[in-house]
């Protein structure tokens, strides 16, 4: 019986109230709730969050360290497991992990032992299992070709330098077609002129490919660069969804494009307003 | 014509750059082979070797001259002073009748090693002798379907050697064939982990000559009926039972704590549970499976010796053990010969395996 006050509560609640059209939304988190036990009793890290990714769109999201972002991804992506409410994509409810959720790690997490070939084509192999092996490896050599690593196809994995290894990271999240693309702070680990190379090649794949995908990051400029709409979680627990900001940048957008917009620096000033209440 | 002679004179400017470019790296590379380096990397080691060796000597001599004292005074007091001065004449005199027993010098087991190589060539030689003379009556008896005359004569050293290497590779195998994919299995499944760890726990430390004992049982039914040998069978099997622990608990360990990426990757790539362990799994373990399989095969040669030395199968266990028994007066330094030969294909088996370790795995850092 209290569940269902609950679930009232949050329903208008919904997404600061906007409703979309159910045939244009791609991902779906109603209600959604993250419990651990502790010894001391549950520790509650996400409740009441609601959040409507649209198709074709890029969201990112942003709030303080430790407020459950990674988790809220981990539960999309299937490998963190739901408490309370859920999660659809195109409607119907996720079960587990799934090659429809591609995943773009914090750490590239490429097998060391296989080359950045081998690496994109092992998503390639499942996705594609009928398409011939010629056929596949061309998927793959696309794929590297478009994140810039012509030359090492057949580099080990363990060979390539940190930005390398990302690359390889995002070519196999693309190269199994995923409807919704998951990136876990990508490039937190990178350098920042690596992390600038890595945007524009991501944005610049995203551009052609269209694939909806939700991004964590910490960097408010990453968050408005990429973004379509930046979303930002409260700080836990009990996190949720906090503010919604939309980006009305025109695409394909340049680095220098947006930075030198007027609107710029309204945008971030929004974001670091919220960050630091 | 005039096109050769340039052509030529490319070459020539081509062969110049060559070699500048290999004298320049000569130039880089003998600041390396400076004197320090020599001297960590050859010299200290040789003469550690020749410190070890002049150790050893002088306590074989200590050790010498107590054992030739005490046989000294024995013949004292036991038959007179005529015996004494005896005793002493004949140990001078450097006769093997009367020589005491005792640690042998590096002199002494040199000699030794010497006598086991010419003891080879000549057992060879005479293995060589038997099959060309018995060549034309075993055909005879092969083509009326009996067994052919095979050589009985007593092994050399080297054939002992060869025998404890087979019977070694055996019972290495035959750990590989259990531990791999036992462990692998383990190590998938927490709880078969846990059902399985005391069993692991209670049988590691368990001695090898009561494996051997428990295997001496089993083989020794079973084997009732066959008039085959079954020492061989009896060592081997002892001996992979022995040494497989190391390889097994590597295994579970290595499978069992794949780094979380990878797992994530293959979950949301929904490998199948086949692709998983092969693709995924496996490859990530093999640097610890391999850890685990190098103290295998350290642990089958060490107890190799023990086991050959009970079950009474040919080798370099047997080896010592009838050179013990036997008590010649060049007994003592056959043994540390057997012990040095031991030593060093140990070493050497380890490096076998530490390069093939390196040659599979994804991880290069494996070192000694």
């Amino acid at each position: 019986m209290e569940m269902q006050i609950e679930n009232k509560t949050s329903t208008i609640s919904h997404e600061n109230g906007i409703v979309y059209p159910s045939d244009k939304i791609m991902l779906d988190l109603k209600d959604l709730k993250k419990v651990y036990p502790t010894p001391k009793g549950d520790y509650v890290v996400l409740e009441h969050l609601n959040l409507q990714i649209l198709k074709e769109e890029f969201v990112t999201i942003i709030g303080h360290s430790g407020c459950g972002k990674t988790t809220m991804l981990s539960m999309i992506a299937g490998l963190n497991s739901i408490s309370g409410g859920n999660i659809a994509v195109l409607g119907s409810a996720i079960k587990g992990p799934g090659p429809d959720r591609g995943v773009i790690f914090q750490s590239p997490s490429l097998m060391p032992w296989m080359t950045a070939l081998q690496n994109v084509l092992l998503g390639v192999n499942r996705v594609f299992p009928h398409a011939s092996k010629s056929q596949q490896k061309d998927i793959a050599k696309y794929y590297l070709h478009k994140v810039g690593l012509d030359g090492a196809f057949n580099k080990k994995a363990s060979e390539l330098s940190q930005g390398m290894q990302q690359r390889v990271g995002i070519a196999r999240a693309f190269a199994i077609k995923p409807k919704v693309l998951l990136l876990d702070e990508p490039f937190g680990m990178l350098d920042s002129l690596t992390r600038g190379e890595l945007q524009d090649i991501l944005i610049e794949i995203w551009n052609k490919e269209k694939i909806t995908a939700v991004m964590i990051t910490h960097d408010v400029d990453e968050a408005i660069f990429l973004a379509d709409r930046v979303v930002m979680m409260t700080s836990g627990p009990r996190a949720k969804i906090g503010d919604v900001l939309n980006i009305d940048f025109e695409r394909p957008r340049t680095r220098k494009a947006v930075l030198e917009h007027s609107d710029y620096y309204k945008y971030r000033k929004h974001l670091i307003d919220f960050l630091e209440h | 014509m005039k096109q050769s002679i340039t052509a030529t004179k490319v070459n020539d400017i081509k062969w110049m750059g060559v070699v500048k470019s290999l004298l320049s790296k000569l130039k880089v590379k003998t600041p390396k082979l400076e004197f320090k380096s020599v001297f960590k990397k050859i010299i200290v080691p040789i003469i550690s070797i020749l410190l070890f060796i002049g150790v050893w000597h002088m306590g074989a001599k200590a050790l010498y001259n107590i054992e030739a004292d005490y046989k000294i005074q024995k013949a004292l007091t036991d038959q007179g002073q005529e015996a004494a001065d005896a005793m002493e004449a004949c140990i001078l005199s450097g006769d093997i009748s009367c020589q005491p027993n005792t640690l042998p010098s590096p002199g002494q087991v040199w000699e030794s090693f010497n006598t086991l190589i010419a003891d080879h060539k000549k057992i060879s030689a005479d293995k060589l002798e038997f099959k060309e003379k018995t060549a034309a009556i075993n055909e005879k008896r092969v083509a009326e379907g009996k067994d052919p005359i095979t050589y009985t004569g007593r092994p050399s050293f080297v054939d002992q050697i060869f025998t404890s290497l087979e019977t070694v590779f055996a019972g290495f195998l035959l750990a590989l064939v259990i531990a791999v994919p036992i462990g692998i299995i383990i190590g998938l499944s927490e709880t078969l982990r846990n059902s399985f760890n005391w069993l692991i726990q209670v049988f590691k430390p368990v001695s090898p000559v009561v494996w051997l004992l428990l295997v001496f049982m089993i083989v020794k039914t079973m084997t009732k009926d066959s008039n085959q040998d079954s020492a061989f069978i009896i060592s081997f099997i002892s001996v992979g039972l022995c040494s497989m622990w190391a390889t097994l608990v590597n295994t579970a360990m290595g499978v069992s704590s794949v780094d979380k990426d990878y797992i994530n990757v293959a979950k949301v790539l929904k490998l199948g549970p086949f692709q998983k362990v092969f693709k995924v799994i496996l490859p990530s373990s093999l640097p610890l499976i391999f850890t685990g399989l190098r103290i295998t095969l350290s642990v089958a040669w060490m107890v190799l010796i023990a086991i050959e030395l009970l079950a009474q199968s040919p080798g370099l266990g047997s080896f010592v053990w009838e050179e013990f028994q036997n008590g010649a007066n060049d007994s003592n330094s056959k043994i540390i010969v057997a012990m040095f030969i031991i030593g060093i294909i140990g070493f050497l088996l380890d490096r076998i395996m530490l390069m093939v370790q390196n040659m599979v795995s994804f991880n290069k850092n494996a070192t000694a």
